[in-house]
């Protein structure tokens, strides 16, 4: 199912490559002793390190390289044991050393691999080339002055991983899925919460197009720091056509750094040229290159959770979830857990079923998380026990749900309170079938007389009679035992 | 290696020093002057020999991930000619 772009000259395809910026979820900074969490007031989680003071000598967080080498290790990367720390120099306000300390050639985690889960159940393998440890830069504010930009470094120093995909990314669907895969992957192990809108997860995407069957690869443009995985699918979307027009008017696309603009839906150049960056790498002679050893590794690699891949095999292999189910379980770690629970010794399916169709419909239309649904995984699993073993109905079971969403209270306790046990007294149901045929004789004939759906009346008849509580089942039993006597 | 006046009007503009047109061509000169010995170096074999990072043995030190600084919006501030309720403030940069 490729997604090929028609020109008046002939079929484009669209090549992706992404660098995402992950905020590293540590205590302290990247290189200082100071906060690095999110909402304080104004410059009060910065050292004299984070604001660029002469003299200041940064130290790095072992948290920090712990991350780093456990988000390489979740992306199945190349772990490297030596990594570089470089200046990259650049001049703007929010970046007080005049260079921000990042990695070039040497970066800590090498190639990895990325798994796309797409919408038609397929898979795809994506390249990362690299992931490597930076340092944030701080917040301007431009709003708050008419002359004059406001700067807090808050955020000046906190650790990122960029991480960087190879051009393997052919539409914007793959972007969403690969962004979601991402955030995924970082949220299981707990290296990065992904929040997006928040901006703890950043993205760029650098964008080319070529002709169906070419291989070379044309000059790309790149779309800076989007910030929701909708808009860096519109952002992708937009600029492939604007490549696609451009080439066919016959003109040529700059190498630039572009802006997306979600409001008019579409991108715009950001940098003029002459102010193109020459970034001046060199090895940051502050710090001496970060070594460990495989013990280092080994023990982070102990720790890692199950991640989603293998989460997505388990549930396919051991509960026979169908590959949908399964992503949607497995994307967060939470709803895994909490599927689990309810699965455990139950039909999995069933389980499934109810949690990603009736539980996700509930917390979606009220917007809360998994952590805070009014049924607990433990009350859905007694939902489907009092299915299984015929105290209610399929009908009771979603009437009973709806009960325990408003209610909060156990299925047992409200199954009393409502009254909505299904009649297992078959003496008692079988009255009802009798009061209801002697009832309808005309029916009776006609059923006898060939008119099958004649059957389904009946038990909706009985049904009624009995305030919902009788088993469809049974009824249908006794209905047909009773008409063919 | 020697250095012409439009490259050093680069140099100058992204190390963000004033350098008049006038005197472009004497820091030229000076600047291909100082290039000169530099690529003296360039006469040492280093084949096969891994860049080296520091002229000691020093291994890089690590920290343990705690809060043991921040807090001080004073003294960061204390050199900002224009401190504003915590803030630095800089002459408006709009992209």
């Amino acid at each position: 199912m490729s997604y090929i772009l028609k020109g008046e000259t002939g079929d484009w395809e669209v090549v992706i490559g992404l660098e995402v910026h992950a905020q590293v979820i540590s205590k302290a900074k990247l290189f200082s002793g100071a906060s690095a969490d999110f909402g304080a007031g104004p410059n009060e989680h910065v050292s004299f390190i984070d604001a660029g003071m002469p003299g200041m000598l940064p130290v790095i967080n072992e948290r920090c390289v712990e991350q780093a080498v456990r988000t390489g290790l979740g992306l199945k990367a190349q772990i490297n044991k030596r990594s570089v720390f470089a200046r990259k120099n650049y001049f703007y306000a929010d970046l007080p050393q005049g260079y921000q300390i990042s990695q070039y050639d040497q970066p800590i985690v090498g190639e990895g691999t990325l798994v796309l889960d797409l919408a038609d159940g397929s898979t795809r393998a994506i390249g990362i080339e690299r992931l490597h440890l930076e340092q944030d830069a701080g917040k301007s504010i431009h709003d708050m002055h008419g002359t004059k930009s406001f700067i807090d470094l808050n955020r000046a120093g906190v650790a990122l991983m960029e991480i960087v995909s190879k051009p393997d990314l052919r539409s914007p669907e793959e972007v969403g899925a690969y962004l979601k895969k991402m955030r995924s992957i970082l949220r299981y192990l707990g290296t990065c919460d992904g929040n997006m809108e928040e901006g703890s997860m950043r993205c760029d995407a650098n964008v080319s197009v070529r002709p169906v069957g070419a291989t070379e690869l044309r000059t790309r443009c790149e779309i800076k720091n989007v910030n929701s995985v909708r808009f860096v699918m519109q952002a992708v979307e937009y600029e492939a056509r604007r490549h696609v027009d451009v080439y066919e008017s016959g003109g040529k696309i700059d190498q630039e750094t572009r802006l997306y603009d979600s409001n008019k839906g579409e991108t715009r150049t950001m940098r003029s040229k002459e102010m193109a960056h020459d970034y001046r790498y060199f090895p940051d002679p502050d710090l001496q290159p970060l070594e460990f050893d495989d013990a280092f590794v080994e023990s982070i690699r102990k720790t890692l959770p199950e991640l989603p891949d293998d989460k997505k095999a388990r549930f396919i292999s051991a509960y026979g979830l169908s590959a949908y189910d399964a992503d949607v379980l497995v994307s967060e770690r939470e709803n895994g857990e909490f599927f689990e629970v309810v699965a455990k010794g139950r039909d999995a399916k069933q389980a499934a079923n109810w949690v990603n169709t009736n539980l996700f419909a509930v917390l979606n239309k009220k917007g809360l998380s998994i952590a805070e649904s009014p049924v607990s995984a433990a009350n859905l699993g007694r939902l489907l026990d009092l299915i299984a073993d015929n105290t209610i109905s399929g009908r009771q079971a979603k009437e009973l749900f709806e009960a325990m969403v408003e209610t909060g209270k156990d299925a047992d306790v409200l199954v009393s309170e409502l009254g909505l046990k299904q009649m297992t007294d078959t003496s008692a149901i079988e009255a009802a079938v009798d009061q209801v045929l002697a009832a309808n004789t005309e029916k009776v004939e006609q059923f006898r007389a060939g008119k099958e759906q004649v059957l389904g009346w009946f038990v909706g008849q009985v049904m009624k009679a009995t305030q919902g509580k009788a088993n469809p089942a049974t009824c249908s039993d006794l209905l047909r035992k009773k008409l063919a006597s | 290696m020697s250095l012409d006046k439009a490259t050093v009007r680069r140099i100058a503009t992204l190390a963000r020093i004033e350098v008049p047109d006038a005197d472009l061509g004497t820091v030229a000169e000076q600047l291909s002057g100082i290039m000169g010995w530099i690529e003296q170096l360039k006469e040492v074999n280093t084949d096969n020999v891994a860049p080296m990072s520091g002229g000691t043995d020093l291994k890089l030190p690590w920290r343990k991930d705690e809060v043991t600084d921040g807090d001080k919006v004073d003294q960061v501030l204390a050199n900002a000619p224009d401190g504003h309720d915590g803030f630095f403030t800089v002459p408006k940069v709009v992209e």
